[in-house]
């Protein structure tokens, strides 16, 4: 039943203990990624989406239920799924080099030489665009390098799934659209299978073969599967003219505004 | 070109010079405008541009002038102040040397540091050295026993609460007491000037290094996690630079603590060093090397303050 697919999700529920008793975070998910696939995670605040990024991630444990990544069953966090924080989350007193190689070193270290290591580096942070600031701190780049610094860290260790936990909230609009179109450029060049927490509606339809849009918490859960079929490469002009675009967008501006309205 | 380029420079230079020296040929010569071409548009921006940097760089002079005038001449105006007010101190009471004595002193004093007439008889050059010797072992042994028992505490709750009453408890006592321990234990009183170092210089340390652990964002932490890093990468990369910070404003505060309890600790063990020559020569009465005395420890504070934080601000990273 699981064949197939790179990345499981399987009844799998999250339950907290708190001073009030059990509180029930997330119940009953069921998900199904295919490899190469782009997948987003959407609803309103509170619902739990990042709660099962971090169970992808490893981070925490499901209270019940089975996650597996290419075919071996997630048990804690590893470097075989990459992640990005919402907060790029460099460590300050490293280079931007220093920042990726460290990552680098520890996944492949053990097999190839010091050259090797540093060339992967490098060519991770070429990738994002970021050469001829390599050598520089975190402190001395903008919100937006230091989110390329992130996405660079997390593919140079070549992951099988890539996380990435609202990366772009953080930034302006301007700088957000770039970098939208610099990763479904990144992702079409690595082939990644990709899961993203998001609730930006045109963030979502605009990059995903497939929204997840989840119920409201607590015990939140998976309403509905939306598939996003748009060819790629996408075009972000292209699409504010297109009419499937549209209904993609107003499917989810519908679930999450009517079926699952939250009051502010 | 070049003609119509001087022509510019004459300009610019009018208008500079215009508020001092008047110009008697701006009348009187319209003819050599006529016949040589005037300024282009390009021309006119570049003198404009060199009138607006000259003027920046004047300005710059200006801003820097009021700065220092801001900054450093209230300090000059303190200390001569401050030696007008000791000078009248000097006159009312008998036998207090006025700023120009101990001047003197301190010149033939340390135009010889390093002379040495028996062991009760040395340069001061050598009183500092033996205080700052005292100074190294005693905050260098807390250092090795208090940085490592910070992280030990930041790191594991039962040690925290383990060490917490000991801690609150010890760390209030007045250095001195805890001489007679040293005496009774060492024998000596140079080790047990040490200890009071030691024992005094050891709870900012303990304390700053626990708290930068316990402060660590847990988003590096989930780095180190994603990553799965082993605990020594965890430490080298994340750990200690993440509480160095932390470490160091520990390290600053304990130096401060082991110079101002060196001077009191030396004074009741003897020996040689700047708190036992301090005195040693209020038994003699020679009134001046005390003030210099003073001024000496003072001043070997503030480098000792300045350096840690010197070191501490090339780690800082945000």
């Amino acid at each position: 039943m699981t064949q197939g697919f790179h990345l499981v999700v399987d009844n799998v529920d999250k339950r907290f203990n708190t001073k009030q008793g059990e509180f029930i975070a997330i119940r009953d998910i069921n998900l199904r990624v295919q490899r190469g696939e782009f997948v987003a995670l959407i609803g309103h605040s509170g619902c739990g989406k990042s709660t099962l990024l971090n169970l992808i991630a490893g981070l925490s444990t499901a209270s019940s239920g089975v996650l597996v990544c290419a075919g071996r069953e997630i048990a804690g966090p590893g470097p075989d799924r990459g992640v990005v924080f919402q907060n790029h989350s460099l460590l300050p007193w490293l280079t931007c080099f220093d920042n990726v190689y460290l990552a680098v070193e520890r996944v492949f270290s053990g097999k190839e030489g010091n050259a090797q290591l540093k060339a992967r580096t490098e060519a991770a942070l070429k990738m994002v665009g970021l050469a001829h600031a390599m050598h520089k701190h975190p402190n001395e780049i903008s919100g937006g390098m230091k989110q390329r610094v992130g996405i660079a860290r997390a593919l140079a260790i070549e992951p099988a799934v890539l996380l990435l936990d609202e990366p772009f909230g953080a930034l302006d609009a301007l700088t957000r659209a770039h970098l939208q179109d610099e990763l479904m450029r990144i992702v079409a060049e690595t082939k990644s299978t990709v899961v993203m927490v998001t609730h930006d509606v045109d963030e979502a339809v605009l990059l995903s073969d497939k929204i997840v849009m989840m119920t409201n918490g607590p015990a939140a859960t998976i309403g509905e599967i939306l598939e996003v079929n748009l060819p790629r490469p996408r075009d972000r002009l292209a699409l504010a003219e297109d009419t499937d675009y549209h209904h993609y967008r107003k499917a989810v501006v519908e679930f999450l505004y009517a079926k699952q309205k939250k009051a502010a | 070109m070049s003609a119509s380029l001087t022509v510019n420079q004459t300009m610019t230079s009018s208008v500079v010079n215009t508020a001092t020296t008047p110009a008697p040929y701006a009348t009187s010569a319209p003819e050599p405008q006529t016949v040589v071409p005037g300024p282009t548009p390009e021309q006119v921006r570049l003198a404009a541009e060199r009138v607006a940097s000259t003027e920046a760089a004047a300005r710059r002079r200006r801003e820097r002038l009021a700065v220092f005038v801001q900054r450093v001449v209230p300090g000059i105006v303190g200390i001569l102040l401050f030696l007008l007010l000791w000078q009248g101190v000097a006159q009312w009471v008998g036998n207090f040397p006025g700023p120009a004595k101990v001047w003197d002193s301190a010149v033939k004093l340390f135009s010889d540091p390093f002379y040495q007439k028996g062991p009760n008889d040395q340069g001061i050059g050598w009183n500092i050295i033996s205080s700052l010797k005292r100074v190294g072992i005693g905050f260098g042994l807390a250092a090795l026993v208090g940085i490592p028992l910070g992280f030990l505490i930041g790191r594991f709750a039962t040690m925290d609460r383990m060490t917490a009453p000991i801690i609150s408890i010890l760390r209030p006592v007045s250095p001195l007491a805890w001489l007679p321990i040293g005496l009774m234990v060492f024998k000596a009183a140079n080790p047990a000037a040490i200890w009071v170092i030691f024992i005094c210089s050891i709870w900012p340390m303990i304390i700053n290094t626990a708290v930068g652990v316990q402060r660590i964002p847990q988003d590096y932490l989930n780095v180190a996690r994603v990553l799965n890093l082993s605990e020594w990468k965890v430490f080298t990369k994340i750990l200690f630079p993440a509480v160095l910070p932390y470490m160091l404003t520990g390290v600053k505060l304990s130096i401060g603590v082991a110079w101002l309890v060196i001077v009191a600790a030396e004074m009741l063990t003897g020996g040689v060093g700047i708190g036992f020559w301090l005195w040693d020569e209020w038994n003699n009465l020679v009134m001046e090397h005390i003030i210099i005395a003073i001024f000496t420890i003072g001043i070997v504070g503030l480098i000792l303050e300045q350096a840690l934080i010197w070191i501490a601000r090339r780690f800082q990273f945000e």
